[in-house]
């Protein structure tokens, strides 16, 4: 028998998605593709056009008699729970039942023969109510003594008083940063189709399918056990699928239960986008103690989010805000507070970085105020503070956690070198000396992302393995897809525990049927988590297997081994296929449900201490970018980043994360403007009005590379790390570098204080604030 | 000659004959619903963002071209006589992949595979026209189709990569090129087609005159070109149309007349099909020319149509005014000239009869004394509606300013000239000094409004300081962004 030398799809090589082939031929199926079952019904919302108001009724009569509309769900029409708060708080009804709280707050929904005629009639609905002031923005809310959603976080570490009062340099500052849309090019989704007794079928799409289907539950007043939630892929998620499915899963499933028949819901994309959360806009005023080296002596920091009408996710995520203050920075003392407040928009939540990147932004700022404030290279004062070791104890958050796994000064020191800052950085020195209409702007910029929920029970994870007697293998986890392959990723961890080829895997929807109990896929956890559990069902089979070869063919247990295609048994080479058809004979169990949770990991909220992440991952990018300073539009010449993702599972799916999530940065802080009317609609609703990145914004030159040294110093999967968040965080070197550009009408001598997304106006008024400055 | 109401037209491999369609069901409705070709995604409904794309091959002068579309805003009645090709229809019957789509799996041009088909589907239509693309080829071709996972990188590399994996030439399209020319010849008729119950009734004009009869007789009709307006009238506001005319397929809307001293082109002529004569004739216009909208959008939407529809903010009235443009009006067979900004009376309101149609526009071509300039300004440099849009043209003669026409889109209600700034420029040296009292006059030009774009305060100032960049890019500065 031949022996083949290497599996294919082994670990830590190039392996394409799964779904490759699918997805260019248009074969891969998302919710909105399944077969519709004659008498499928279709729901659509109705929504508010006010802000904020009393809720005095809602005439539906003309809803009623619309053409095509077979029934209309209220809060009155909830057989169980009218609350679909994520956290339990139980602050956010399905619908509301005395107060509006945002323009374009779901009031009900039509249930109709077509989507259409459901659509048209819910613009029927007369809505009564007494109009009440609203508060838009966190400062507004401030002003108008508006509440917190949530208990605020405060992290403190040593003397900041006493250090800020004595240190020989001072400044404070207001950041302002706007949120952003998820825009994933797939909307909100569920189709539900009743089962006999209590159960529901609902297929979504959704990062979070135990939530949804725990959601289902408790709305409708049924035990979890009567609800299933499907999902085979997402068209993106980012964050935004991780509660926001839940409004939609709920009312499929309430419609088809009532009306016995399979009804879905799909708003369209104005809607998605005026009635789903999205990244949290902060508010965030810094105070900063240094010295004369740009040294950091104390740090003093208020975050004050738009959190909307409700908490949803806003406690983790402001908390995210507060834990990434520091970025890759060491704060001798430092005292960090959120103010996670309620405002009269729609309910913000997750989006991929969940704070972090609101929190790393705001530490950026800081470091660019204290360059400018000495005259220095931003990349200087970087330097001089980032985090230490043990032995010159600059190693501890202001969580009190240890970092021990540093390694920002080589990452930046690789790219620094590599990407030739120095000399660019003098040439655009030079060539904004020269006066012209165009000026350059360089900057290099750290990432430093911690890993793990720090919510830690949610750091646990199931994967069910299913070894057939032919010897294919089913597998299926917890983890949801949503483009970023993870199911590839651990379809090849499978593939290498049993040394077969990836193709015998088969990858499998995520359901609840399967895998109870899951976490979202989300805080970057996906492989990290599911790639461990499904590690361990593959092993206890493998275990199974040993025993039972040792046995049956009379050898040691050490002498049975898995190889490539085969399983050696002592002298003799059996194909995979062999051992497992003996194996079935022999009535071995070949199936198992493996589980992981995060070692070493916990976190006291009120002391604010604790060792919420297990590690942190790393990396760095240098743009350089050239504005026109007499329209403010701006050009991202060339993008450099190195990016640490310990070692890779799948190097290229890794590399795709890494220049996607750069990209989705870029846009957060530059084009991608959420803007409400006076009314407190939302106006940039839709991709007319709201821009993300196109193909011609990417930077004219991107050179992106994997830091191959790295390893992950926890026992991680394969000595992997998270990549999903981390490298978003990489954007904000385009934010740094417009601020060059922008700073050096004034020769330097001011920083710009740009606040995000700097669009095209923002950087033009700024650049004629300071040339009126300079004049 | 009796009209006809069944809409034909080739879908993938096979005729499709629909006994009635109705006015406003889009193309993308009737793929995923009726024919649960379900590869073509929705994404937005708006033409926005390329999820949706297909092609759609129509003869032209006999001819048979494919162009890449947005489905979700194509009317199915608009169809009649064409080739509609999806995502279902690039891979052999044995499943082998096409080119471009080995292209995108063996660069990883997929992640969440959402926008993927509609990716799929641009790149097939550069391919077929041009094989070898340049990378600011494919992000032009691309402009129309948002990804929101890869960060486009791995799709152009992708793109730039297709013709290792095959040439047009082998292609199934090309290979059936004369095949489907002759089915879809077989289609045409010189009939009227009416179709569609009555209260979302499409009427298709046989020919011009009979477009002009049947307006007349029907001036409360929606007269749909490309659709790229009026779609989303249907798909995001759910506004009635009935009944509606649609005139994309008229042959004589397409004619281009080109003059020593002026284009003259039919209404219906689209971005796409102008964008040679506009590389030869007004080379000024043509980075700005692939500014406008989306490639799906330029392959659709018609330079007559931007103009009737009375837009502020359409991006071609305020740089054909700067070139002093005219428009054909027409009435039955009664016609009337109209200098381009005299048809721009209000918001909302334009100098149009009912029943009235345009039915060309004249570019005058400028003299060699006449400096020009278009710019556009908006908060994404592609596929964005603009915050600003400026024409300018300056004739200078030994110096002096002889004549200023400054035209700008989004500063009113209308595209609008800067009379206050051309008579600053007027008679004046050509000089740093005139473009800078003219940009100071010009702030009594406008009032523009504040919104999600702009606000008022950076409209004006940018359009100010487009003043400037004129003048310092005459002399020769650097002061345009690379593309």
């Amino acid at each position: 028998m031949k022996h083949q030398s290497n599996i294919r799809g082994a670990v830590h090589q190039d392996r394409q998605h799964d779904s490759a082939i699918k997805h260019v031929r248009g074969l891969a199926e998302y919710t909105d593709d399944i077969a519709e079952p004659a008498g499928t019904l279709h729901a659509y919302l109705g929504v508010s056009s006010v802000a904020h108001a009393t809720l005095k009724g809602i005439d539906l009569s003309a809803v009623r008699v619309a053409p095509g509309v077979i029934d209309v769900l209220t809060a009155a029409d909830i057989p169980g729970h009218n609350d679909i708060s994520p956290t339990g708080r139980g602050d956010e009804p399905v619908f509301p039942t005395e107060k509006i709280e945002f323009h374009g707050q779901p009031l009900f929904a039509v249930i109709a023969e077509t989507r259409d005629a459901a659509r048209r009639a819910a613009a029927l609905a007369k809505v009564e109510t007494d109009v009440l002031p609203h508060a838009l923005d966190p400062i507004a809310a401030q002003a108008a003594g508006y509440p917190l959603v949530t208990d605020p976080l405060k992290l403190e570490r040593g003397e900041v008083g006493t250090a800020m009062a004595s240190a020989p340099h001072r400044l404070q500052g207001r950041l302002v940063v706007g949120g952003q849309d998820h825009m994933y090019l797939e909307g909100q989704i569920a189709f539900a189709l009743p089962g006999e007794d209590e159960d529901v079928i609902v297929h979504c799409s959704t990062q979070h399918p135990s939530e949804a289907q725990h959601m289902v539950a408790h709305v409708l007043g049924l035990p979890s056990n009567a609800v299933v939630v499907n999902v085979r892929r997402m068209g993106g998620g980012f964050g935004g699928k991780e509660s926001q499915m839940n409004l939609f899963a709920v009312v499929a499933a309430m419609a088809a239960k009532r009306l016995n028949r399979p009804v879905k819901i799909r708003p369209d994309r104005d809607q998605d986008m005026t009635a789903t959360g999205k990244r949290h806009d902060f508010v965030i005023d810094y105070d900063v103690g240094f010295d004369g080296a740009g040294r950091i002596r104390a740090v003093d920091g208020s975050f004050a989010a738009r959190c909307g009408w409700s908490s949803d996710l806003s406690g983790p995520v402001t908390d995210r805000a507060l834990f990434h203050a520091d970025n890759a920075y060491f704060y001798p003392h430092v005292r960090l507070q959120s103010r996670p407040l309620k405002t009269n928009t729609v309910s913000n939540t997750a989006f991929r970085g969940f704070g972090g990147p609101q929190g790393v932004v705001a530490a950026e700022r800081m470091i660019e105020e204290i360059a400018y404030a000495l005259g220095k290279d931003p990349l200087e004062v970087r330097k001089a503070n980032f985090y230490g070791d043990a032995e010159d104890g600059r190693n501890l958050t202001p969580y009190h956690q240890e970092v021990t796994d540093n390694i920002i000064g080589r990452v930046v020191s690789e790219l620094e070198e590599s990407c030739g800052y120095q000399q660019r950085r003098r040439d655009i020195l030079a060539f904004n000396a020269e006066g012209g209409v165009l000026r350059k702007g360089i900057a290099l910029t750290p990432v430093k992302f911690g890993i793990s929920f720090t919510a830690t029970h949610y750091n646990q994870a199931g994967a069910l393995i299913h070894v057939y007697s032919d010897g294919s293998v089913h597998l299926n986890h917890g983890g949801t897809e949503m483009g970023q392959g993870l199911n590839t990723k651990v379809a090849q961890v499978v593939a290498d525990a049993f040394q077969i080829d990836f193709e015998r895997i088969k990858i499998t929807r995520t359901t609840t049927e399967k895998v109870p109990n899951t976490s979202a896929t989300a805080a970057s956890s996906g492989s990290d988590l599911n790639g461990m559990a499904a590690l361990d069902a593959a092993e206890q089979i493998k275990t199974r297997l040993v025993a039972f070869a040792a046995g049956h063919w009379g050898v040691r247990p050490e002498e049975v081994r898995f190889v490539p295609g085969h399983v050696q048994v002592g002298a003799q080479l059996l194909s995979w296929e062999q051992v497992i058809k003996a194996a079935y004979m022999a009535r071995v169990h070949l199936s198992a449900a493996g589980f992981y949770k995060t070692p070493d990991i916990h976190w006291d909220r009120a002391a604010g201490k604790g060792r919420p992440f297990y590690y942190y991952a790393y990396g760095a990018s240098c743009s350089e970018v050239t504005i026109d300073t007499l329209t403010g539009e701006y050009r991202v010449e060339r993008t450099d980043i190195l990016h640490d993702v310990g070692r890779s599972l799948n190097p290229v799916l890794d590399r795709g994360q890494v220049e996607g999530a750069f990209v989705q940065g870029m846009g957060w802080l530059t084009t991608e403007e959420l803007w409400w009317d006076q009314k407190g609609a939302l106006r940039t609703h839709a991709p007319s009005t709201y821009k993300i990145p196109l193909a011609s914004d990417r930077p004219r030159v991107f050179n992106v590379s994997l830091a191959e040294w790295s390893e992950n110093r926890e026992r991680t999967i394969k000595r992997s790390k998270a990549v999903g968040e981390p490298p978003f965080m990489l954007g904000i070197s385009v934010f740094e570098a417009l601020s060059m550009a922008v700073a050096s009408v004034a020769d330097y001598r001011e920083f710009p204080r740009l606040d995000a997304p700097a669009t095209p106006e923002r950087v033009l008024l700024a650049v004629e604030r300071l040339a009126g400055r300079a004049a | 000659m009796t009209h006809r109401s069944e809409i034909r037209f080739l879908l993938n491999g096979r005729t499709v004959n629909l006994p009635t369609v109705p006015a406003t069901q889009t193309l993308l409705d009737f793929l995923r619903l009726d024919r649960r070709l379900t590869g073509t995604k929705e994404g937005c409904a708006e033409g926005d963002c390329g999820a949706c794309t297909v092609l759609v091959g129509r003869l032209h002068a006999g001819a048979l071209r494919y162009e890449a579309v947005n489905a979700c805003i194509r009317f199915v009645a608009s169809l009649d006589g064409c080739h509609v090709v999806t995502v279902e229809h690039l891979s052999g019957p044995d499943g082998a992949l096409h080119p471009v789509q080995r292209a995108m799996v063996e660069h990883h041009g997929a992640q969440c595979g959402f926008c993927t088909p509609g990716i799929v589907m641009s790149l097939y239509a550069l391919w077929m026209q041009t094989p070898e693309p340049t990378e600011t080829q494919v992000e032009t071709a691309l402009q129309g189709n948002l990804c929101r996972c890869t960060g486009y990188a791995p799709i152009i590399r992708a793109a730039v990569a297709v013709s290792q994996y095959g040439t047009p030439e082998a292609d199934h399209l090309t290979l059936e090129r004369g095949r489907i020319t002759a089915e879809l010849l077989a289609l045409k008729d010189a009939r009227r087609v009416e179709t569609g119950p009555e209260d979302n009734r499409a009427i298709l004009p046989a020919d011009l005159d009979d477009f002009a009869a049947a307006y007349a007789e029907h001036p409360q009709a929606t007269v749909i070109a490309g659709a790229t307006d009026v779609g989303l009238w249907v798909t995001k506001f759910l506004r009635p149309i009935s009944p509606a005319i649609f005139i994309a397929h008229l042959a004589e809307l397409k004619a281009i007349e080109v003059s020593p001293g002026a284009i003259t082109l039919g209404a219906g002529v689209s971005y796409s099909e102008l964008k040679p004569l506009i590389t030869q004739h007004l080379p000024h216009l043509a980075e700005y020319w692939d500014r406008i909208a989306g490639w799906q959008v330029r392959n659709m939407g018609t330079i007559g149509g931007n103009i009737a529809n009375g837009s502020p903010i359409g991006d071609t009235p305020p740089v054909l005014i700067a070139l002093g443009a005219e428009v054909t009006l027409r009435h039955g067979n009664s016609r009337r000239n109209l200098p381009l900004e005299k048809f721009f009376v209000d918001y909302g309101k334009q100098d149009r009869r009912p029943g009235e149609f345009v039915e060309s526009i004249r570019i005058p071509l400028p003299s060699s004394a006449t400096r020009c300039a278009a710019y556009k300004i908006s908060k994404r440099r592609d596929e964005d509606i603009s915050a600003v849009a400026a024409g300018i043209s300056v004739t200078v003669e030994a110096g002096i300013i002889r004549s200023a026409r400054i035209a700008l889109g989004g500063m009113a209600a209308t595209p609008k000239r800067a009379a206050a700034a051309e008579a600053a420029l007027l008679g004046q040296p050509w000089n740093e000094a005139s473009f800078a009292a003219a940009a100071r006059a010009m702030s009594g030009d406008f009032a523009p409004l504040s919104d999600w774009r702009a606000s008022a305060e950076y409209r004006m100032r940018v359009a100010q300081n487009l003043l400037r960049r004129f003048f310092l890019e005459q002399d020769g500065a650097p002061v345009r962004l690379s593309a």
